[in-house]
This record gives structure tokens, sequence and C-alpha cells, in this order.
């Protein structure tokens, strides 16, 4: 799945395996790619057969499955809509993913119990069905007491899987779904949109296919995920991948390794990847007697109370220490919070304040509420207590001036407060979750080249409140944008199952008032959520 | 719950009115009543549940402005569930003081048995909670994540 010498890592098949070795017809030229508008004249010209469906969502993945969703809710006809993707299912790249960084089926992912992907309205959540299915009085407990006497609760990833599956099927998603990829979305001449596919090699008479349409949706996921500079050139210059590997790679041989020979691993990051990469290190010591030393390298050591900024002592602008009003617990390294945001930007406070914030000020609260976090968990602390008691999990802060190999080993030289120290390990594992620019998506970098789309105060595409691309319209048409690409617009969050569902109800809401689907009132909302109760087809 | 200060008071309202006016109505000639007073399905009995609804309503907005202030304290500016259930041991003994030594206008004082104000106000406070806390999405699909808005 991966390019182990790519610089990114970027979890997506590999799109030359669709690309005909031959020339054929119906292929992009010059003349299309130059300009910024197309005619349906152009496109015929070209000998690329054009298909008419109103709505397509680019990506596949489970923004795209969430949007679908809400849509076929409110009413808009299977014929209406496509998802143009090169995965089998919409959550084929979150499994892996999840997989790879230590969260297998069985596991809990970081999400909360009513952000439930495969039901619009988020009732019942994932708690209160477990409590109820397995009449677990532990787990309903939990739910009434969090986050006060209990952690946050949250679902497995196999049953968020499986509820998505279930949901798949009743809203007829697979019908939905045309393979291929797609690099290319130009602004019509007389509105809509052309999207071009490229589908697997015989699939179709020609190499692309046209979608016209007058709505577009992109939900393309993460641009890709980078490695550290320095453990980038060390995996080049020394061809050693085995050593040195990222979280969201594959790397069970590291963990293989680990487990007959007694070594020393560096993990890098203070985030919820890191915390899982330690517990399944920890989880090997306690099950398989491996007697893995564990050296945690933190560029900021969060020492407690902290906000995005970093710990009390830190500068922030205008000086002085974190506000009363806005500072989170921490310790040990880490900042603690339930979630990958303060919960209210789902829903609350934090999500109606930023909502009227623009440019600068926007991007003060982002900083301010943001920072690398993890949640506190119980059984995390007592593995770390002990391995802090025994010995074998050290902390060290700093960076790392350069990296040297010495036989099978590596030699980190961490710059700290107190000077370089060199800290030899037998394998790195990198979790520092560096994302890529956007414009290293070749749709994304088209979008903001031809497309009219512009870039937001932290980077990503500049998406209104409603989603839409801020730009791109097109006539009639408009083409909306969701997911980690938007990240930094009025609403953050969006790159998790609600934020990704709070981008749907906009998008929805913006159809609705267009007159492409009717309005979820509450008979119409109440009517179709038995429907989803009992399974039946909205 | 994820509130903001205008959501707070708008659902604050609406379960009131809703939920309370109906179980109000429903409840009030099943209350119990004691040596001195008896209620049942007449005009005095329900001008003493609803005026206790009402002044419910009436000082639940001073307590949502307190509710918001203590939520100001936390990181996540939520509001967690065991909160909303919790909350009637303060709400529910000031307007019972309130009613108990007459300051309700058109109540007059020991009117009301203990026991049946108790019911009456532990039976709409549970059913609000929980349809505040599940149900109420089905119905509002944007509710949850607009602050607890309902227009």
């Amino acid at each position: 799945m991966i390019d182990p010498s790519a610089a990114s890592v970027v979890p997506t098949t590999d799109p030359s395996t669709y690309l005909p070795a031959q020339q054929i017809t119906g292929d992009l030229n010059d003349q299309l790619l130059q300009s910024d508008f197309w005619t349906d004249e152009m496109v015929a010209a070209a000998g690329i057969p054009i298909v008419d469906i109103p709505f397509v969502t680019i990506g596949g993945g489970i923004g795209s499955f969430v949007t679908l969703d809400y849509l076929r809710i409110a009413g808009v006809p299977t014929s209406q809509m496509r998802v143009l993707s090169t995965l089998d299912f919409a959550w084929q790249t979150y499994e892996y993913l999840t997989r790879v960084s230590q969260v297998p089926r069985p596991e809990r992912i970081r999400s909360d119990s009513a952000s439930r992907p495969d039901n619009i309205w988020g009732f019942p959540s994932y708690g209160f069905a477990e409590g109820v299915r397995k009449l677990d009085p532990k787990v309903l407990w939990g739910l009434f007491s969090e986050p006060i006497f209990a952690d946050y609760y949250t679902p497995k990833a196999g049953n968020v899987f499986e509820q998505l599956e279930r949901e798949a099927k009743r809203i007829g998603y697979d019908e939905r779904l045309v393979k291929g990829l797609v690099r290319i979305v130009r602004r019509r001449y007389g509105g809509g949109y052309f999207t071009i596919l490229t589908p697997p090699e015989g699939a179709s008479a020609t190499k692309r296919v046209a979608f016209r349409s007058q709505y577009v949706h992109v939900a393309v996921g993460y641009p890709g995920l980078k490695f550290l500079p320095e453990l980038q050139r060390y995996r080049t210059e020394n061809n050693d991948y085995r050593h040195i590997v990222n979280a969201y790679e594959a790397h069970e041989h590291v963990y293989e390794r680990l487990v007959q020979h007694p070594s020393t691993v560096l993990v890098r990051g203070g985030g919820i990847v890191a915390s899982r990469i330690l517990q399944r290190l920890m989880d090997d010591r306690e099950k398989f007697g491996a007697q893995t030393n564990i050296v945690h390298l933190f560029r900021t050591y969060i020492t407690g109370t902290n906000d995005g900024y970093g710990n009390e002592a830190d500068p922030r602008p205008g000086g002085g220490r974190t506000r009363v009003f806005m500072r989170r617990r921490g310790g040990n390294g880490w900042a603690y919070q339930g979630f990958n945001y303060p919960k209210s930007v789902w829903g609350g406070q934090l999500k109606a304040q930023v909502r009227q914030l623009e440019g600068e000020q926007r991007a003060e609260l982002y900083k301010r509420m943001g920072g690398t976090n993890t949640p506190w968990r119980k059984s995390w602390q007592r593995q770390m207590n002990q391995g802090r008691r025994e010995g074998w999990y050290n902390c060290v802060v700093g960076t790392v001036d350069d990296m040297q190999p010495n036989g099978e080993r590596i030699v980190n030289q961490i710059r700290t407060a107190q000077g370089v120290v060199p800290v030899e390990v037998d394998f790195v594992i990198d979790c520092t979750g560096l994302e890529a620019d956007i414009a290293e998506h070749r749709l994304l970098k088209d979008l903001l080249e031809h497309g009219g789309a512009s870039r937001n105060p932290v980077g990503r595409l500049n998406v209104d409140r409603n989603f839409e691309l801020i730009g791109t319209t097109s006539g009639t048409g408009a083409m909306y944008a969701s997911g980690a690409t938007t990240l930094g617009g009025y609403f953050p969050g969006v790159d998790t199952f609600l934020g990704l569902q709070v981008a749907a109800q906009e998008i929805y809401g913006d159809l609705a008032k267009r007159g492409f689907c009717k309005r979820l009132g509450p008979v119409r909302s109440t009517t179709q959520w038995w429907k989803w109760l009992a399974g039946s087809a909205p | 719950m994820l509130p903001t200060l205008n959501g707070r008071i708008q659902t604050r309202i609406f379960m009131l009115v809703v939920f309370g006016g109906v179980i109000t109505f429903l409840i009030t000639p099943l209350l119990p009543g004691n040596d001195d007073v008896d209620l049942g399905f007449d005009g005095d009995s329900y001008q003493a549940t609803y005026l206790i609804l009402l002044t419910t309503l009436v000082l639940g907005i001073v307590w949502e402005l307190i509710y918001h202030g203590i939520q100001q304290f936390r990181w996540e500016k939520d509001w967690p569930t065991m909160f909303g259930l919790i909350t009637i041991v303060n709400e529910a003994a000031l307007v019972w003081l309130l009613v108990d030594i007459g300051a309700v206008p058109g109540i007059e004082e020991d009117s009301v048995p203990f026991w049946a104000f108790f019911i009456d106000f532990s039976v709409i406070w549970f059913v609000i909670w929980v349809w505040t806390n599940g149900p109420m999405r089905v119905p509002f699909i944007r509710w949850r994540f607009f602050g607890g808005r309902i227009v």
C-alpha cells in the first residue's frame, strides 16, 4: 500500500495501477489541462464520454459516506448521486490507519459515544446501545458519570465498522460507488462541473470518463503524512526502512522482533498515537514477556496546566500564563484531553465562538485550544507508572540533531536543555503525525490552481460556514468540501466523525435551500429515524 | 450536553413547557395529599402544580446563568450528563422552600404536601433529563450542533 522510499505516507491505492499502458482515446489534452472552464464541446472533442449525475462526492471515505447518508435520508433518489473512489468500502482507509497505529477491531477508538457516522441523529449512542445490548451497568454508569468519575466512553473500532456496514447496505451505498481515481474537477461553461474519473484498466472503453454534475463534494481526507526530515534523511541515506518506522505504516515486524530480543525503542511524539504505541509496547511486556526498554522523546514536555501554547510559563501572545477559563490538565509530558478538540467545538460554545471569528483571531483561538494532546486513561496511567518505577520507561525532552548507524543500532544525538546527549536504540517509531501540505494531493493542487479554491488562515482549503469551497461557484452549481482538508475554517474539529456529520448537515441545509433535497423537519426526521432503527431503506 | 447560554435557556423553556406542561396535567390528580390537603382533578390543585412549574421555569433561567458561569471553568466547555441530573437537588430545594413558606404568589403557605411536590418535581425532571440526553436529537436534528438552540 505504501512506497517505503516515499517522503509521504499516503494510504491510498497506488494510482499508477489504474493507468493503462498504451494510449487509447478519450484522454485529457493540453487544451483541457490549461483551461479553467470547460465547454461540453471541449470534453466531447477529446473523446471523453460524459455521464450526467447531479451530485458526485469524491473520496469515498467516511466523509463521502456521511454526506451521502444525510442526503439519502433527506430524500435524494439514489439515481442522482455517485461516489467516485478508489476504495472498496468507506472505512477502508480509516481501518487501515487505525489498525497499523495499534487500534485493531477489538480496541477502542478515540471518539465520543454520540458521534456515529452510521446514524445522523447520534441516538441511540454507541455507549447506550452497548450498555443495553450487554445489560452492562458499568458501561451505563460510565456514560452517566463521564468525565467526572469515569474515563470518556469510546466505541470499539470493530463495532463502528459493523454498524457502518449495516448502514451502507440500508442506503445502497455500494450501488452508488464508481471505482476510479479523480485528479481533476473543472468548472463548466453554463454552470456545474466536470469531474474526470480514471477508471481501473478495462472498466471502460476510454481512459477517462467525465461526470457532468451540478454539485461536487470533495472529501479526500488527509493529503498525506510526512516523516520528520531527519528520519527521512536517515532512511534514504542508510537505506534502512526496518528500524525507523512511522506509526501509520505497517510495522508489525518491530513488535515481533521486540518479543524475541530485548531491545530499546525510541518513541517520538506526545499525542494519541504515541499513547497507543506505548500501550502496545507495554502490553507486549505484560503478555509476552518482551524485555523492551522505552525511551520516549517529547519535544514539548507538559508539566501541569497548559493550553495550545504549552506550559504556564511558555510564551504566548499578550504574554502571561494560561487563562483561568482556558486551560487544560497535563503532567508527565502529556496534555490531557478527552478528544482531539475540547468537546464543545462539536456543538457548544467553542463551535458558536469560532463561527463568528475571521482570519487572525480565528487562527489564534485554534492555536490556543490546539496543541498535541491525549486522553487520560486509567490503564495507560497504570502502565506508565509501572514503567517509571521499574526503570524501563524513560522520558527525554528535546529535538534530534543527527542520527548515525552503529551496527544494527541507531545513535540519536538529542539536543536537550542540558546539551547534546547520544541515545542509542534499536528502533525508532515516529508518532509525530506531521501532515503534508494540501498541495501534495493532486486534486487539491488542481483546485487551487484551476478551480478557484483558496487557502484559509491555517493553510488548508477555504470553506464557508456551509462548507462550500469559497471561489469555486459555477453558475447555479456549488462545490463543497469536508474533512481534514478544510481544517482552519469556521468550524474546528472537521477531521472527526462528528465533524464530518456537522459538515454533512451544513451541506444538506444548503442543498435543501437550493431545492435539491427535502428538509428534515421534526416529522420527516422522526419517520426516517424509525426506518433507520428498523433497518429499512430510507 | 454542549450548551451555549442561549441554547440552555431555549432548551429549558421548551422542555418545561412541553414535557412539564403535559406531565403536570397528567400527574396532578394522582399526587398524594396529607391530613390537611386533598389533591385531585380540580382547579386548586392544578393552580398549585402549574405555579410550581412556572416558578421552576423563571428561577431556572437564573440557574442557567449560574451554570453557564460554572461551565466557563471547564476546558471542554461542556455540561456533563451527570450535572443535568444532580442539579435537581439545588433547584428543587429552592422551589420547595419558596412554596413552603408561601413566597410563590398564588400558593398559600403549607398548602402543598411535601411528597406531592417531591413526586411532581422528580418525575418531570427525570423525564426531561432522559429526553434531553438522547431522544431530543431525533426530531430536532440541528439542536445538538447548535448549542441546544431550537430556533
